[in-house]
């Protein structure tokens, strides 16, 4: 791991280099074992899904576009096991593994993916917009860099509110260089607001690489708005765990906002769409999943603390592989939205007729 | 009764939701310590601090998406577009993330926030500060448009607008900022998507919204002392929800319509007013309905033509005849 110096003093003092150093980091070190499995368990709740859908995908059984999250999962479930009751998630299209990592069940997800009426957005939102507000999630956003500033809002409202909680905006790299995300940056900056925005730097932003689609260091861009700013290695999840608890500390302590890129990495192309072989090699996903990929690196530290023995790695996996293949069936086994479904969830006044106050049209057929 | 100025109005419309609400909040370029780039938010500042009343850089898709954002978690602000103009640069917070949450979300979030700010040409500020998009909002199913032509509808409608639960876009009109009316003393709401029949007819209806329905009185007041033409003329205030009944119960007393938008006119209101009163009330037609909008080009800066541009009495009193004859 390593860390970027900050402009502000408001910056979280250096936690050290060696990724073996975090396990005793103090939010780690509270961990019981119990706790452990469950973060290990999630880690392959996110992969395990996403290779079943993926297989539901090439059976035509899901539409439009699937951005999987597979290589990345220690970022997601790392930020979102810090969450307290009053700390938020919002990200881009590349969701599900966030939304497994806030505690949504595969059923929902796995529905949606199919467009059933059972799915966690009735089959309305597909891939990119699962929502689960009951857990603090905000989606699961279809454009670029456009939830940037919903997050940014998500903060002002806890502020404004009083309560001591934080927003966790994440973006992919790609996401850096649009002009809402700056809007967004100065904002939370002028206005000391409790964000993070975490940038998922997974080397590509689709097909063009880091160092053809973005000038400087990524997280380095904060310091021009006085923020905060540090990167970290994306892979361990003991690291994610100790880099984000301070910024989410001095979220909700101090209300700064600050700006982390961490470093990850996806096995699979952009979306499935993407046959991934015109931008990068073959033997470059195989090093990272040789040497980085992060249920194989978390499932190592267990096994060495002795939290995991074999035969529960064996189970667990089994476990997982069972619960995505029930979703499956559920998902198949569900209905369809029907047509009059279509115009339901439009207008919250149209779904509370008894709270109607206007009057007039709301749909024109 | 009291006299308000439109602005004064709409500045009341928000002092009493201010006050009524504690999560009310008004936020925009210039709306605290320089009072409004036109003065509808003077004093608000002095009586509700900065908490409530929040300056902004000129940063639209950063700040309404911040609004976006802070409403789906409980609080209500009214943002204010120096120009609705502007909402150009903040096109994808409005018309992808305020339009569509709900429904992309299953239901399971509403965003009540509104956003209002003046959108009318007729300024001599040029094509980038005149338009008028409550077409293109209207056209993204999940907001709703409001567009009052008067003091007591600006005011009574913005109340609505505050406490509704769905995204309200309010657009409202430089020229008439300085506008006089009579407003009641006493608390009241307009609702949206009512239509108010500002003038009663018999011979031909003028469907109409925002400040042509001010013109269209104009031009009634003509047709009747000088052509001996009845004309009604239904002012929708609303355009999404849209008070149908009201117009076609117009149109099946006088069986002639003239619709006058301050709108360019391909795929403007007045196309889809045409489209349902013919579909509905075809048999009672005894003409053609006709259209009056702005001439189809960009805003022209040259004073003088710009007003030929836009709807005026005598452009609406022509069309109007035409209709009639």
């Amino acid at each position: 791991m390593t860390k970027k110096t900050s402009a502000t003093t408001d910056n979280p003092a250096e936690t050290g280099t060696a990724t073996q150093g975090h396990a005793g980091a103090p939010v780690n070190a509270r961990l019981t074992a119990a706790d452990k499995v469950g973060l290990y368990r999630k880690m392959l709740m996110i992969r395990r899904f996403e290779e079943r859908s993926l297989r539901a995908y090439q059976a035509k059984k899901i539409g439009g576009f699937l951005h999987l999250y597979i290589g990345q999962e220690a970022v997601a479930v790392g930020c979102c096991s810090l969450m307290g009751k009053d700390d938020h998630v919002i990200t881009a299209y590349r969701d599900h593994g966030h939304a497994i990592a806030v505690g949504m069940e595969m059923n929902p997800l796995m529905a949606e993916l199919y467009g059933k009426a059972t799915g966690c957005s009735k089959g309305k939102g597909g891939s990119m917009h699962f929502f689960d507000p009951s857990r603090n999630f905000w989606g699961g956003h279809g454009i670029v860099g456009g939830q940037v500033p919903l997050g940014t809002g998500l903060a002002y409202a806890l502020k404004y509110r009083g309560l001591k909680g934080a927003c966790m905006t994440f973006m992919g790299d790609g996401a850096v260089n649009q002009g809402a995300v700056h809007e967004a940056y100065n904002l939370a900056a002028l206005w000391d607001l409790p964000v993070i925005f975490v940038v998922e730097n997974n080397g590509y932003s689709m097909g063009t690489s880091q160092a053809r689609s973005s000038a400087g260091e990524l997280g380095q861009r904060a310091a021009s708005y006085g923020m905060a700013w540090g990167v970290c290695d994306g892979h361990d999840l003991y690291g994610v765990r100790a880099f984000m608890a301070e910024y989410l500390d001095m979220a909700r302590e101090k209300s700064r906002p600050s700006v982390v890129e961490v470093r990850t990495y996806r096995y699979r192309g952009h979306s499935v769409a993407d046959p991934d072989n015109t931008y990068r090699s073959k033997a470059e996903v195989e090093d990272y999943r040789r040497t980085k990929d992060p249920i194989q690196v978390f499932q190592r530290a267990l096994l060495a603390e002795g939290v995991l023995d074999e035969a529960a790695v064996e189970r667990i996996d089994a476990e997982v592989r069972a619960e995505a293949d029930l979703a499956a069936d559920f998902a198949e086994a569900s209905p369809f939205p029907g047509v009059a479904d279509i115009q339901k969830d439009v207008y919250w006044e149209a779904d509370n007729p008894g709270q109607r106050s206007s009057g007039g049209l709301l749909f024109f057929n | 009764m009291t006299t308000l100025q439109y602005r004064e109005a709409i500045r009341e419309a928000l002092a009493e939701e201010l006050t009524r609400d504690p999560n009310v909040v008004v936020m925009g370029e210039e709306v605290a310590q320089f009072h409004g780039a036109y003065k509808v938010t003077e004093g608000l500042l002095d009586r509700f601090g900065p908490k409530r009343i929040v300056d902004t850089p000129i940063s639209e898709a950063g700040f309404i998406g911040l609004g976006i954002g802070a409403s789906m978690l409980g609080i209500r602000p009214v943002i204010e577009l120096m120009f609705w103009s502007f909402y150009s640069v903040a096109f994808d917070q409005i018309l992808n993330n305020a339009a569509n949450m709900r429904y992309m979300s299953g239901g399971q979030i509403h965003c009540p926030i509104v956003i209002r700010g003046p959108a009318n040409g007729g300024t001599s500020v040029g094509a980038t500060h005149s338009l008028t998009p409550e077409n293109v909002l209207a056209s993204h199913p999940g907001v709703k448009v409001v567009v009052p032509a008067t003091p007591y509808d600006a005011k009574g409608l913005l109340k609505s607008a505050i406490r509704d639960n769905d995204p309200v876009m309010f657009l409202e009109n430089t020229i008439l900022y300085g506008d006089k009316g009579e407003i009641p003393e006493d608390d009241y709401l307009i609702p949206l998507g009512k239509a108010d029949t500002k003038r009663a007819g018999t011979d031909l209806t003028i469907v109409t919204y925002g400040r042509p329905a001010l013109l269209s009185l104009s031009a009634a007041g003509v047709l009747e002392q000088e052509h001996g033409v009845s004309a009604e003329v239904v002012d929708l205030r609303s355009i999404r929800p849209l008070d149908i009944d009201a117009v076609l119960a117009s149109v099946r007393k006088t069986h002639r319509v003239l619709i006058v938008e301050e709108q360019r006119p391909f795929c403007g209101v007045g196309a889809q007013l045409a489209y349902m009163i013919q579909r509905e009330a075809f048999d009672e037609l005894d003409a053609p309905i006709s259209r009056l909008s702005t001439v189809d080009a960009p805003a022209i800066y040259s004073p003088p033509v710009e007003a030929e541009q836009l709807p005026n009495p005598q452009r609406i009193l022509r069309a109007a005849l035409e209709v009639v004859a």
